[in-house]
């Protein structure tokens, strides 16, 4: 009784509070400024800019060859996938008949960047949440990734290995092996995940139910990538407008109706093995052949304008060029699909905790230089 | 549904009043020699406010003027045949002589894609309407072309600086912005 007549007593008032530049659950540089009542969010502002590098402007200054390198540094975590994207809009353009071999590759390093990429966000999840283990194990199974590109590629992070036209350089003699090698060991981890965070009752209890959105507004926002699939938005851009050999292969998209928290992480979990199913098709039967096309020195694409979408590990990333003929693009746009995630963090995080906007904020996976574009 | 189908549909929400007027005074004058109404009718004459485009470009291009484009827009997506429900890219462009922005729309019950474009010519105060109220995506696209291109949008919650600093002095993505010390131009 007492404490129902104390509580009478207690008026709150709102209030802001900087969460970030530096805060550890927002993953980069970014601040998020949150407008409380006690603990229940009332609004999230997000403000940004701290690393802006200005891509879109570089790239109307640059060759076509310059700007796959800077797309690297947009969401490095999936470089390669980037670098595809701008490759595939030129390569669209000019009508070039790519190789099979070239493809085929693009692929395989494709879903591994995405399994490397899952990993990480993986691992950070955990930790976000205060389970300290997830962090290592992830990063454990990335490294064998890396080292795989490394092998390849000749950079772990920033791999630059595609060009238009094809392939830097063909694929390293072990990378066959070591690909199988990693298939076969990451099958024996992701049961190992499951065991040690997804069925954990604290981190159930973290996830279920939090930061909810709904199929509907997951289209207005434009949501992409798993944030959209953990709504039940069929929205994989391999499925439906499939590049590079995607279409040879066969897979599920992977689909959550709940909307929360957890499923957006089941999601990943799932894609992990969808995509560790395409490797598996594709490692065995990599074409012979040529793995790149010769192109002009100079690369001017043809008059006109240019789409191209491609599903990076976050979503949908779209390069839109508009060219004049000339060496460089008159215009570039980077859709990239974080800047469109983050802009629903705000409706999936009022009138939950500060506690909960960490974990929608750990599942919406945003990394920021792909929004600091 | 293919882009002739779409082109059909889209134009119809919008006649050109100018068609019918000037189809039914060739009618009317056909003998009376009504000179004005004959070269007018040499030229082709568009039967909507839209202009559809294909060429240099793999999607159907709409162009619209500004007092038409929130119209065009929440019908685009209320209108069960086209049903755009997901505008996945808003880039602000400057032409040179004209800024504009592009919307990009893909329906994800129908899948299929357009293109608009919209333009002024007004290069101190280029204002459009918002798109945020059809699509909450467009809130932060727009603040981003806000930042970059100085175009204002009328009705927008929240229209501020996303990623620039408040004093920031001009618009970085416009052609003829200058930062002598920044930017090393080739």
């Amino acid at each position: 009784m007492e404490t129902t007549i104390l509580n009478n007593n207690f008026k709150s008032e709102e209030y802001f509070i900087n969460m970030g530049p530096q805060h550890p659950a927002t993953h980069g540089v970014l601040r998020l400024l949150l407008t409380i009542d006690g603990e229940i969010i009332k609004k999230v502002e997000p403000d940004l800019g701290y690393i802006h590098r200005s891509i879109e402007k570089m790239c109307e200054r640059d060759s076509y060859q310059q700007i796959v390198h800077l797309t690297d540094r947009m969401d490095y975590l999936s470089s390669h996938i980037n670098n595809e994207a701008v490759c595939l809009t030129v390569e669209n353009a000019l009508e070039l008949e790519i190789p099979n071999r070239v493809k085929v590759i693009r692929t395989i390093i494709g879903e591994l960047t995405r399994i490397a990429s899952h990993c990480l966000w993986w691992g950070v999840t955990g930790m976000d949440v205060g389970a300290l283990t997830t962090y290592f194990y992830g990063f454990r199974d990335r490294e064998m990734i890396n080292d795989i590109f490394e092998e390849t590629c000749g950079a772990r992070l920033t791999m630059n290995y595609n060009i238009p036209g094809g392939l830097m350089y063909d694929i390293h003699p072990n990378f066959v092996k070591r690909t199988k090698e990693f298939v076969a060991h990451f099958k024996t981890k992701i049961p190992e995940y499951n065991e040690l965070l997804t069925g954990n009752v604290i981190f159930q209890k973290r996830m279920k139910g939090v930061g909810i959105l709904s199929k509907e507004d997951a289209i207005a926002f434009g949501a992409s990538g798993p944030v959209g699939r953990g709504s039940g938005y069929s929205c994989d851009v391999r499925k439906h407008h499939p590049y590079s050999a995607l279409d040879k292969v066969t897979f599920n998209e992977v689909l959550k109706t709940e909307g929360d928290s957890l499923s957006r992480y089941e999601v990943r979990i799932g894609e992990m093995w969808e995509s560790l199913s395409i490797i598996e098709q594709l490692i065995d039967n990599i074409p012979e052949g040529d793995y790149k096309v010769a192109t002009n020195a100079v690369i001017k694409l043809p008059k006109g304008e240019y789409y191209q979408k491609v599903e990076a590990a976050r979503g949908e990333l779209g390069v839109y060029v508009i060219s004049t003929g000339t060496k460089n693009p008159y215009r570039l746009k980077f859709r990239s699909p974080g800047f469109s995630n983050l802009s629903l963090l705000n409706h999936i995080a009022v009138g939950g905790k500060i506690g909960d906007l960490v974990a929608s904020m750990a599942t919406l996976d945003i990394v920021v230089p792909d929004i600091d574009r | 549904m293919n882009n002739s189908e779409l082109q059909n549909i889209i134009g119809s929400w919008f006649p050109n009043p100018e068609a019918n007027t000037i189809s039914e005074v060739i009618e009317v004058s056909e003998n009376e020699e009504d000179q004005e109404g004959e070269e007018k009718a040499q030229e082709p004459i568009n039967p909507s406010l839209l202009e559809f485009t294909e060429e240099g470009s793999q999607f159907l291009n709409i162009s619209v003027k500004p007092e038409h484009l929130h119209q065009l827009m929440s019908q685009l997506k209320s209108n069960s045949e086209t049903s755009f429900d997901y505008l996945f890219c808003l880039s602000g462009v400057d032409w040179g002589k004209e800024l504009g922005i592009v919307y990009h729309l893909e329906s994800t019950s129908h899948r299929h894609i357009v293109v608009v474009k919209v333009k002024t010519e007004d290069r101190e105060t280029p204002t459009f309407d918002t798109v945020c109220d059809i699509w909450p995506t467009a809130e932060f696209h727009e603040r981003e072309v806000f930042d970059f291109f100085g175009i204002k949008f009328n009705n927008h919650p929240n229209l501020k600086y996303l990623f620039l600093t408040e004093d920031w002095e001009g618009y970085p993505l416009r052609k003829d912005y200058v930062d002598e010390i920044n930017m090393v131009i080739k």
